[in-house]
């Protein structure tokens, strides 16, 4: 099954990850346990650099290379692989690339642009047909040549596979370190490769379930630093956040409404775990759901218009939809005896859960179209699946020996990559939103 | 020692509510020796219990209710337990207690907040149907957030499935 190109890529992403990685200071490491053989190849030629002064620390080239081979649709070529250095149309010779088997070619150059930013010129090359099918040019800081690097590797993404990239995004995850008392807890927001890891909040309290706002900008998140759970708004860019529910008993599951004025969640002090809807602006609470059983964990449909929910109503959990507007819940899964944390993509047509059977717990898609299921995880604790805003990809948490750790796995699940944090566990993902450039 | 114990918070019980309080924070490091005023004072309880019996009592000493997979009903095993603390209750109205509930690791950290709430509201209402107040009982949930044992094994979930009686007033 894994032939040597195969291993060659596997070897050649390895080499292009275990640079930057280094720097990385408790970023996430990115393992990829298993090749691709549908993988389109393309060489990303190190980018030149024709400004004044000292070449930035960033590899712009290596980065675009390690996200699109990430993406599970590519094959980068090694970088000592790689024979010829063009930076611009003028310098590429075809042949060479041909001969190395490759069907893209991306090459690039950094110059100096106004106020001390960096202009960042790429071209990207049809390599049979011979002809460039994309040229731009993107200008950024020093300091963000990764994201201007992500925008790049977006853009090759979307020239040759015709859907949006979705590099240039970032998630959050909730880490803990030590044991005990002496646990903390840190709610982090990273770009999608793990890089930049930025702490939101810290506690000394547990910390879960983390929830972007539709622009981005803002986190919903459960704590429990006064004692109880309580659910909190933070703005990302000030840190001012807004405490908005501290109801008696369990508040939990907070998920944005598509245009971001609503906010869905459980609470319990009607006795019993429940959907409410609560509107931002008026601070009034709809209840959607009234019934004896656990419903918790609610996530928008794209349109707004319904929700899907977990609830235990027929005795094991199990994943219902219902209007926004509150009415009758209907059951959409039948397979598994556990179907839990529902999160939705290409507008409804796919649900990815956390399904049960037994004590093995993996991340199962859904396909709505044909109602088969599909399991895209191999962990024995998988949880909290997270679509990347594309589809392409799920994000999702499994326990490995005494830790928790991060997946990436490409929507059909062939491809699967490890995010490590570096100390503690490292659990509660969620993918955040396309970002606005 | 343990009925040394016993009357020296009787003696204390007699002293004044405000000082037995604090000395029931800060014990005598050094009760071992019995004194004669302690052995010819007796208590003036109403009740099976004294305040000082809930560090001593092996039977509200125990303040943890296991719980079997998915499930919420409180074992024969632990209806005794329930009982002593549902009396200590019941003699002393000012003590309050919070119910701590906590699911093993398996299934989603929201649905086993719900699952830890169930089974904290089970020790709730038979703590209340044995003679404790609703205004003395509090339920809060942790789910699968605070494991005593870290194992992925039955061992380690039979440990983690319980309910923690804690005391908050006493």
């Amino acid at each position: 099954m894994i032939n040597r190109h195969t291993l060659r890529a596997c070897l050649a992403l390895f080499l292009l990850v275990a640079g930057p990685l280094a720097m990385a200071q408790g970023g996430l490491t990115i393992e990829i346990p298993k090749g691709n053989s549908a993988a389109q190849p393309i060489a990303v030629v190190p980018f030149g650099f024709e400004g004044a002064g000292l070449p930035p620390d960033t590899d712009v080239g290596a980065v675009v290379s390690a996200d699109l081979a990430r993406s599970g649709k590519f094959f980068t070529l090694a970088k000592q692989d790689i024979i010829e250095f063009p930076t611009r149309e003028g310098d590429v010779k075809f042949a060479t690339w041909r001969m190395l088997k490759q069907d893209y070619l991306v090459v690039g150059r950094i110059a100096d642009a106004s106020e001390g930013a960096l202009r960042v010129e790429f071209e990207l090359f049809d390599v049979a047909r011979q002809s460039r099918i994309l040229g731009l040019s993107i200008s950024g800081q020093r300091s963000d040549l990764r994201g201007v690097a992500h925008q790049i590797a977006d853009l090759v993404y979307e020239k040759i596979l015709g859907e949006r990239g979705a590099f240039w995004t970032r998630i959050a995850y909730v880490t803990s370190t030590g044991l005990g008392q002496n646990t903390n807890y840190a709610l982090m927001v990273a770009d999608s490769d793990g890089f930049n890891p930025q702490t939101v909040v810290r506690s000394r309290e547990p910390l879960l379930s983390p929830a972007w706002s539709p622009d981005g900008r803002r986190l919903a998140y459960v704590s429990f630093e006064r004692g109880n759970s309580a659910i909190y708004i933070q703005d990302l860019s000030t840190g001012s956040r807004e405490l908005v529910s501290s109801s008696r008993g369990i508040n939990g599951g907070p998920a944005f409404s598509p245009d971001g004025t609503r906010l869905a969640l459980t609470l319990s002090e009607s006795g019993n775990p429940e959907i409410y809807v609560l509107d931002l602006a008026s601070k009034r609470k709809t209840k959607l759901t009234t019934h004896y059983a656990i419903d918790v964990e609610a996530v928008w449909a794209a349109d707004g218009r319904s929700i899907i929910f977990t609830s235990d109503r027929s005795g094991k959990p199990q994943l219902y939809s219902m209007s926004s507007g509150g009415g009758e819940a209907t059951r959409l899964t039948f397979q598994g005896q556990y179907n839990a944390r529902a999160s939705i993509c290409c507008d409804g047509k796919k649900i990815a859960m956390a399904q049960g059977n037994g004590n093995v717990y993996r991340i199962s898609v859904l396909d709505r179209a044909t109602n088969g299921y599909s399991e895209i995880s191999t962990g024995n604790v998988d949880e909290s699946p997270s679509f990347a805003p594309n589809g392409s990809m799920v994000l999702y948490a499994a326990t490995e020996g005494p830790r928790g750790v991060l997946y990436v796995v490409s929507a059909d699940g062939r491809v699967r990559q490890r995010l490590v944090l570096a100390e503690g566990d490292v659990r509660e993902p969620a993918w955040g939103p396309f970002r606005q450039r | 020692m343990n009925n040394t114990v016993r009357i020296l918070a009787a003696v204390m019980l007699v002293a004044g509510v405000a000082a037995c309080k604090k000395k029931v924070v800060q014990p005598d490091p050094t009760p071992s020796t019995p004194t004669s005023t302690a052995t010819t004072d007796s208590a003036p309880s109403t009740g099976r219990y004294q305040k000082g019996d809930l560090d001593t009592d092996a039977c509200l000493r125990q303040r943890v209710v296991y719980f079997d997979l998915d499930r919420t009903e409180i074992k024969g095993e632990f209806q005794a337990q329930i009982s002593c603390h549902a009396e200590y209750l019941r003699q002393f109205p000012e003590a309050r207690v919070t119910l701590e509930g906590h699911a093993d690791e398996r299934g989603t950290r929201e649905y086993n907040l719900g699952l830890g709430e169930r089974r904290g509201n089970a020790v709730s209402s038979a703590l209340g149907g044995a003679g404790a107040s609703s205004s003395q009982l509090n339920v809060v949930s942790y789910g699968e957030e605070r494991p005593v044992d870290r194992g992925h094994d039955e061992s380690a979930w039979s440990k983690n499935r319980r309910v923690e009686i804690v005391y908050t007033a006493n």
